[in-house]
């Protein structure tokens, strides 16, 4: 097992580094969105905070489609065995919402910026052009998708962490240990 | 025969003066000829200018008495362009306009007062961001006539100065004093109904 590539016994070392990466990225991105909107003209974070929220946000994009590359090609540890189904299916859910919904938030975030033909900056090194524009009040109804989504996606990401705490502490098994280390195998 | 000519001449005067009496226009939406424009100051340092793309209005206009001229304009206030969607998103925002709570800014007139050389005063309340609050219009007659497609047009032109502080807006506190003024810059052209 290499440090690039899982297999059904282990998360591989670069896995579990982006899982934890993205996991610091997402909820990063949410406060620093929270707390940029409400800066006014005057404070100096004006325009920094969401030059910082759209370079990352971009950057965390272009990571979560490898992410979703690999998981599609590359086979991983599934379902422990005392999983039962319920939990089994509880856990694709969910799992599957929180790719999906960092997807649409990328969409929405990038519709934003985008929506009346701007590019969008990526750390001030190159921009992206604007693909859709033309419909009206497009980043108002993009605005309110990514909001809600966001808010979505953090409700979900609690709730995976706890589920995962469930499974360390009341459990006992090795479901969050194989995320950070190589777990009982 | 004399009926005839008696009752032509009758119907010919009728028509002339339904022309000079007051006819009730429909503001041009379709053809776009009506623009609701506005300008206010970015920094104190340059003009920053924007516009409603959808509104829509009619006016009555009295071509012998002016003062019995009147106008109503309802804009959708979502339909704000500054031709940058993270601003036009920010000022439709509960920051600026709200335009969620106040989906439309009305005008009605009160008033139209002739300073002559076809200008006037058109007094009438602004409905804005939920408040009501009479206004000033500086008005010019432009022009009226006409047109080669079977239609008369009237247009006018107008310019007001606001503080959307006065309406609830927080403009002078959200992008500093300069900015406390707004200019509006009205033109509609209209069809007779």
């Amino acid at each position: 097992m290499s440090f690039w590539r899982s297999d059904e016994r282990a998360y591989s070392g670069l896995a579990k580094l982006l899982h934890w990466l993205s996991a610091l990225t997402v909820v990063g991105l949410f406060f620093l969105g929270l707390w940029m909107v409400e800066l006014t003209y005057y404070d100096e974070w004006y325009r920094k905070g969401p030059d910082l929220h759209r370079s990352i946000g971009l950057s965390l994009a272009l990571v979560t489609l490898l992410r979703i590359l690999y998981r599609l090609t590359v086979s991983y540890p599934g379902p422990l065995a005392s999983h039962p189904p319920l939990v089994v299916w509880g856990a694709r859910v969910v799992h599957l919402m929180l790719y999906g919904l960092l997807l649409v938030l990328f969409v929405s975030g990038y519709l934003i910026t985008t929506a009346k033909g701007d590019p969008i900056g990526f750390f001030g090194l190159f921009e992206i052009p604007s693909l859709i524009s033309g419909i009206p009040n497009l980043e108002d109804r993009a605005g309110e998708v990514h909001e809600i989504a966001a808010f979505t996606l953090m409700g979900l990401a609690v709730l995976h962490a706890l589920a995962a705490l469930k499974h360390h502490v009341l459990d006992r098994d090795d479901t969050l240990r194989r995320m950070i280390t190589r777990g009982k195998s | 025969m004399k009926k005839l000519i008696a009752g032509a001449m009758a119907a010919s005067i009728l028509s002339l003066a339904a022309q000079v009496q007051a006819a009730d226009y429909a503001i041009d939406k379709k053809g776009a000829h009506a623009f609701v424009q506005f300008r206010v100051k970015h920094l104190g340092y340059s003009w920053l200018y924007g516009r409603f793309n959808d509104f829509d209005g009619e006016f009555t206009y009295d071509e012998k008495d002016p003062s019995k001229n009147k106008v109503k304009v309802e804009v959708k206030t979502e339909s704000l362009d500054s031709n940058h969607a993270e601003r036009d998103k920010h000022l439709r925002s509960a920051d600026f306009l709200d335009t969620k709570k106040f989906p439309t800014a009305t005008f009605v007139s009160t008033g139209y007062k002739p300073t002559g050389d076809n200008k006037a005063e058109l007094t009438g309340n602004l409905t804005l961001h939920g408040v009501t609050k009479p206004i000033t219009i500086a008005v010019e007659h432009i022009g009226a006539g006409k047109d080669p497609w079977g239609g008369y047009r009237a247009g006018f032109e107008g310019r007001a100065t606001i503080k959307p502080d006065d309406f609830g807006i927080p403009i002078s506190k959200k992008l500093g004093p300069a900015s406390e003024e707004v200019e509006l810059f009205l033109t509609v052209e209209g069809v007779r109904k």
